[in-house]
């Protein structure tokens, strides 16, 4: 539950917003509040993800502060948003989290790629992190294959039961009494929705920039999603290369999985530097201290892991090989770990949310 | 500076715009400071515009013959003739030329349909189109100056020299070779309404700015200007009592009224809820209340009306009797009982409601009817909302020509004094309101503002 003042606070806020409307144009969040007569603790978990924090409603708004109305839609929106992503966490010890994302993030990123390294100097000796590595099953003689399998199997199922449980609760909680969200119509709405990132159009004018509205954040944000798209699928055409195929890595860099991940690094290096920047360079006033904290480990974290993969593709030649894939390997456990307690839990939330409004819309 | 555009809202910028692509260098004087800069334009949603087919901005078409026949309804035929054909004419233009300047459009708002074929909605509402001209305003080169008041203008023959301003407590003057006043009407400046609405204008909300206190007006009048328009002339509605004083904006307002009744602080009713369409009417209930004592009134519904219009900003007050509510909104209990009464046991059995439509629930047998939309208030619980008249904006102006020019009292017009938007808004309407219209007299004005100052300082 939001502290009670919170939410009346969203209720006051949104009542202005119902009574008003001129933001309609922007996102889905006003057609929402539209269809509620008061806002209640359930509305706001909902209308919290489902805004996509464009930012558009906070330049527009004649009634931001000073005024005595003092609207600011999007900062309300991020500060609900971030404590539903820690409310609807498990275990509660680690959901602590996401109130210290930088360090929580880096505090455990550092500490995977130092038991990694200590793991491969112990286990295969310290010669496998100073001696060239070149040939089939290069990799696996630094790590053997065993090694990366079942802790990313590991760690990945405990991750995805975390934010499973997470999205049932969640789903139950905005419910409110219009019964059952999930349908086909209204899935393949939400689908669609979020793989167009219909919502960082901000209705044309995009989203949030140094001065007003650019296209530049929905950009970003594709480069980024598609770019881990890319890197999961060459992980699953490497799988398939050694375990049907018969060939062992690593492969020659115009292969599918080397091209693939290759692509999917850049795309990601760019993209989250490109939201970065955004960040750095608009206006802090529409946004909330701890959401912007948690954007910020979040992508740090996913530059870290493209950039150690880069790395390691460029020097798999040499005697580097073997402590950059310790690096590498350590960050990737760190993504694994932390994703169910950081920004990227908003891939679950805000497609719950669009369900949701996707059947409310179909429906109203 | 070749041209000075005083005030900084819609008209303004559409001048300053126009101005400055037409080869002028031009400075903007907007008195209000950044972030609270572009008048009363930044309350606003849409722009009235006839099309033959539909584009960007509107459905359907809209020919100029329609929106000049709605025009003269609303006007009783009290416009300038000439100008408002030229206003229609050029509206058609302006869909396209706002997209040129940047503008985004959006469908029209819930609660606004019947507006969808005769108005645009631009995205975001009148502070994004605000923002989006100054950011227009600022790519092509004009200078533009907050904070700074234009209060009079030095005046050799028909030609303005300079504009006198005040800027941070001293008063200074700018040299020009032409001058646009696009500084709104002056709605807020209370003493001056109560020149002709007495001590009532005191209970006044101003739903806009609190800058447009026509300075730049009287400074015209001083200059010579042709006064045009009712000085008693307002566009008042219903708010909300709890409104702040000024730039209340649109969320104040308050649509309650045809769905239940609305009575005076006597607990009496005082003109007929339900005479015609809201759309039609809602203009009409401000000047209502500012003629009544203390200029008060109360709209009264039941459960039944809940959902039924657009919520205001503040919730209405709630009780489970019409005893208590007369008492939580500070009525006499007794008078509010037996005007109710009175009213229920007026209404003509056997209506279908249809807010939509003229439906057939009304009284009989009233002396003030009820006459569409009349359902008993017998559902508890029972709301009440305190209202107060909202001035939206003032009809008095200055006379302008068809190139914007204003004219002086003997009827000839300056060589370099041209007026856009509110401030000569009344020489088309007069008086009566078409929702969007006021954006077309300012935008189609203020361009030609624009053009004109910039050929008057080439040639
Ligand atoms: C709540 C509300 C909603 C409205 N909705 C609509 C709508 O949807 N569509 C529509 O067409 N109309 C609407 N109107 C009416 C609309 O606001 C006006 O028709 C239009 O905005 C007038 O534009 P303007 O540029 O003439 O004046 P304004 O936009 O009021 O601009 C006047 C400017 O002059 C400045 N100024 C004042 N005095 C001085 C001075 N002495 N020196 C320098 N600067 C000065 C002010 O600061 C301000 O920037 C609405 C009005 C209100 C109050
Ligand atoms: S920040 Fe953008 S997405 Fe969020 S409510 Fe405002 S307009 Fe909608």
């Amino acid at each position: 539950m939001f502290e009670p003042d919170f939410t009346a606070e969203a209720d006051r806020q949104l009542s202005v917003c119902n009574a008003c409307r001129y933001c309609e144009g922007f996102c889905a969040v006003f057609g929402a509040v539209e269809l509620r007569a008061a806002i209640g603790d359930g509305d706001v978990a909902y209308l919290a993800n489902l805004c996509h924090d464009c930012r558009m409603c906070f330049d527009a708004c004649m009634f931001t502060p000073p005024h005595e109305f003092a609207v600011n839609i999007p900062a309300l929106m991020a500060e609900a948003r971030v404590q539903t992503y820690e409310r609807y966490s498990r275990p509660r010890v680690l959901a602590g989290l996401f109130r210290t994302p930088g360090w929580a993030i880096g505090g455990v990123t550092l500490a995977c790629i130092v038991v990694v390294t200590l793991l491969v100097a112990f286990g295969m000796g310290t010669t496998a992190l100073e001696t060239v590595q070149v040939g089939p099953g290069a990799f696996y003689r630094v790590v053997p294959y065993l090694a990366m399998v079942v802790p990313a199997v590991v760690l990945g199922a405990f991750g995805i039961l975390v934010l499973v449980y997470g999205a049932r609760s969640y789903a139950n909680d905005i419910r409110s009494g219009d019964g059952r969200f999930v349908s086909l119509r209204s899935v393949s709405t939400a689908i669609r929705d979020a793989i167009t990132l219909v919502y960082l159009k901000g209705g044309g004018e995009g989203c949030y920039d140094v001065k007003r509205g650019s296209p530049w954040r929905r950009f970003f944000h594709m480069l980024v999603f598609w770019g881990v798209l890319a890197d999961f699928s060459a992980t699953i055409c490497a799988a398939i290369a050694q375990d049907l195929l018969g060939y062992l890595p690593p492969y020659p860099l115009w292969s599918i999985p080397v091209a693939l991940g290759t692509l999917g690094g850049v795309a990601i290096v760019v993209g989250a530097a490109g939201l970065i920047a955004l960040k750095v360079r608009s206006d802090a006033k529409p946004t909330s201290a701890r959401m912007i904290a948690m954007d910020y480990a979040f992508l740090a974290m996913l530059e870290t892991v493209a950039l150690t993969g880069l790395a390691l593709l460029a020097f798999r030649s040499t005697a580097a090989m073997g402590s950059l894939l310790a690096i590498h390997l350590g960050s990737l456990a760190a993504l694994f770990i932390t994703a169910p307690y950081g920004k990227f839990v908003h891939i679950v939330y805000r497609s719950i949310a669009l369900v949701k409004n996707a059947a409310e819309q179909n429906g109203a | 500076m070749d041209v000075a555009v005083c005030g900084g809202g819609n008209a303004a910028l559409c001048a300053a715009i126009a101005a400055r692509r037409a080869g002028a260098s031009v400075v903007l004087l907007e008195r209000a400071p950044a972030y609270v800069r572009g008048g009363n334009t930044r309350h606003t949603r849409d722009i009235r515009l006839a099309h033959d087919e539909p584009n960007a901005a509107a459905t359907g078409s809209y020919a100029e013959e329609e929106l000049l026949d709605d025009l003269l309804r609303v006007t009783a035929g009290e416009t300038n003739r000439p100008l408002a054909e030229l206003t229609i004419r050029e509206s058609k233009s302006l869909a396209s030329w706002m997209s040129e300047q940047g503008v985004h459009w959006q469908k029209p708002l819930k609660g606004t349909l019947h507006l969808a074929r005769t108005n645009g909605f631009f995205l975001g509402g009148g502070k994004n189109l605000v923002n989006t001209y100054y950011d227009t305003v600022e790519r092509l080169g004009v200078r533009v100056v907050y904070e700074t008041s234009v209060v009079g203008f030095e005046l050799r023959e028909r030609a303005v020299q300079a504009v006198v301003y005040e800027r941070a407590g001293a008063v200074e003057r700018l040299r020009c070779g032409a001058v646009i006043v696009a500084a709104g009407g002056f709605e807020a400046d209370v003493d001056w309404l109560k020149e002709y609405w007495g001590d009532a204008a005191g209970q006044f909300r101003i739903r806009g700015t609190p800058y447009n206190t026509g300075l730049a007006l009287k400074a015209l009048y001083e200059a010579g200007a042709k006064r045009i328009g009712d000085p008693r002339g307002l566009h008042c509605i219903a708010v909300d009592a709890r409104a702040p004083k000024f730039d209340g904006g649109i969320v104040t307002r308050i649509d309650a009224i045809p769905f239940g009744i609305a009575v005076g602080a006597d607990g009496a009713r005082f003109y007929d809820e339900g005479e015609d369409l809201w759309p039609k009417r809602y203009a009409i209930w401000g000047k209502l209340i500012a003629e009544l004592p203390g200029q008060a009134a109360y709209a009264i519904f039941d459960r039944k009306s809940i959902g039924g219009f657009i919520p205001s900003v503040y919730r209405p007050l709630c009780a489970q009797s019409i005893e208590e509510l007369a008492l939580v909104l500070d009525l006499e209990p007794g008078a509010l009982v037996r005007t109710v009464t009175a009213f229920n046991d007026a209404i003509r059995p056997g209506g279908t409601f249809q807010p939509g439509s003229l439906d057939d629930c009304r009284t009989e047998g009233l002396a003030i009817p009820k006459s569409h939309w009349a359902r008993p208030i017998d559902t508890p619980p029972y709301y009440g909302y305190p209202l107060r008249p909202g001035v939206t904006f003032t009809y008095l102006g200055v006379e302008v020509d068809a190139g914007a020019r204003v004219i002086d009292a003997d009827g000839r017009g300056f060589d370099n004094v041209f007026a856009a938007g509110e401030c000569m808004a009344g020489n088309i309407l007069s008086r009566g309101y078409l929702a969007g219209f006021g954006l077309t007299i300012g935008t189609v004005f203020g361009r030609i503002a624009g053009e004109s100052a910039a050929a008057h300082v080439r040639a």
